[in-house]
């Protein structure tokens, strides 16, 4: 999964400081696995870098200053080229579809976009299994059975959050 | 790029209050098998109807070979469903009373085809099916994978232009459901029919050449690279 589009797509909500972005990224992504600041840093360090964000004032209080980070309109346009783009159908890639869809949720892109264009991909690499069990012999057929029922699985996933996409909305917009 | 054979424009259709289609599109071509796919409800057997000329729609046009299908009254409407298209649905198709041979030949017998004649087709493309050998049998005889088989020997036999396949695999286990969409497809593509597949299960919309979505009465496709 992608920290930095994840990251990225946190910040158009706003400008955040790290600390800020590790708890939001822990709260809707984490699932029992935090980020570690290291993490944050360096990735936030990265994207400065390639100009992805921009650092946005300091915030001072008790503590250290913290720096605030904007994102950039090559930034914007990195997350519209992440989301618009499918992910290889390849087993367990849900938590990555699943960052997508919220990332579009909460920037208020279209999330249906997003699973129509991956529907799309595994639709498609569907049917190059499909047209490899029609000249293969049963070896050929199980295991191209083996890899449909997989990509089978993601695209019921793929169906049930179309489904409930406005309750997903109101849950992470709220 | 050949014209479509088939094309639903700005589709509008609502039964009472619902609105079941709302300016949907789509099309195929001669030779293309396309998957319609969408949750329950989406609108995706009413879209089936609509380029069926099964029902008319509220608004927007369906385009068959030229002619104006959604402006074309009952009567040379239903021919056309009789002579040019084939339609398999999930259940309940094949007469009862009829032996599979007879259900196969009935489409010819309506259109004032010899019983012999009839048969003897329906005999060809019940072999190509492979379930030539439950011809005798009564659909009540068979096992469900032979019966939705004989009904798409039923729906081919007239050599139509387009089959509407609603649902055709919903009945069957994965295996038999394979088959049948295996024959299907290879015997459309032989024929050089288009094939609209309504369908929710993706291992049977994998037999297509590509998908519309319909959504909320919206037709949505997807094109890259």
């Amino acid at each position: 999964m992608s920290i930095g589009h994840t990251l990225l797509g946190l910040l158009e909500g706003g400008p955040r400081h790290g600390y800020d972005l590790k708890r939001a990224y822990d709260e809707h992504f984490g699932h029992g696995r935090p980020l570690h600041y290291g993490q944050v840093y360096a990735t936030l360090s990265r994207l400065l870098k390639n100009g992805l964000i921009e650092e946005s004032g300091v915030e001072q209080g008790g503590g250290p200053d913290r720096k605030r980070y904007a994102v950039t309109a090559e930034g914007v346009t990195d997350v519209d080229t992440w989301l618009g783009t499918p992910e290889k159908p390849e087993l367990y890639m849900q938590s990555t579809l699943y960052t997508k869809v919220v990332i579009a949720l909460m920037s208020e892109r279209d999330a249906q976009d997003v699973l129509d264009t991956q529907r799309h991909a595994h639709l498609r690499a569907m049917r190059e299994l499909t047209a490899r069990k029609r000249g293969g012999d049963l070896a050929d057929q199980l295991i191209c059975d083996h890899a449909l029922f997989h990509l089978e699985a993601d695209l019921r996933w793929l169906e049930l959050t179309a489904a409930r996409i406005d309750e997903l909305r109101n849950q992470v917009t709220s | 790029m050949t014209q479509p054979l088939l094309a639903a424009t700005g589709v509008v259709k609502s039964f009472g209050p619902t609105k079941a289609l709302d300016g949907a599109n789509m099309s195929v071509r001669a030779g293309e098998v396309v998957a319609v796919m969408g949750p329950s409800g989406s609108g995706k057997s009413t879209m089936l109807h609509c380029l069926a000329g099964i029902i008319q729609p509220d608004a927007g046009t369906v385009m068959y070979d030229g002619k104006e299908l959604s402006a074309m009254p009952d009567q040379p409407r239903s021919t056309l469903r009789r002579t040019e298209f084939g339609f398999v649905f999930q259940f309940g198709q094949l007469v009862p009373e009829l032996s599979c041979i007879e259900n196969v030949a009935l489409p010819m017998r309506l259109g004032g085809m010899k019983r012999r004649d009839a048969e003897a087709k329906a005999r060809t493309w019940l072999d190509r099916l492979e379930v030539g050998e439950v011809a005798a049998k009564r659909p009540g005889e068979v096992s469900g994978g032979q019966g939705q088989r004989v009904a798409v020997a039923r729906a081919l036999v007239t050599g139509p232009r387009v089959i509407f396949a609603d649902e055709p695999t919903g009945a069957l286990d994965s295996l038999n459901g394979e088959h049948v969409m295996r024959l299907l497809t290879e015997a459309a593509k032989d024929t050089g029919a288009a094939v609209i597949l309504v369908t929710h299960e993706p291992r049977v919309a994998a037999y297509s050449d590509r998908e519309v979505i319909v959504r909320d009465g919206h037709t949505r496709q997807v094109e890259f690279a």
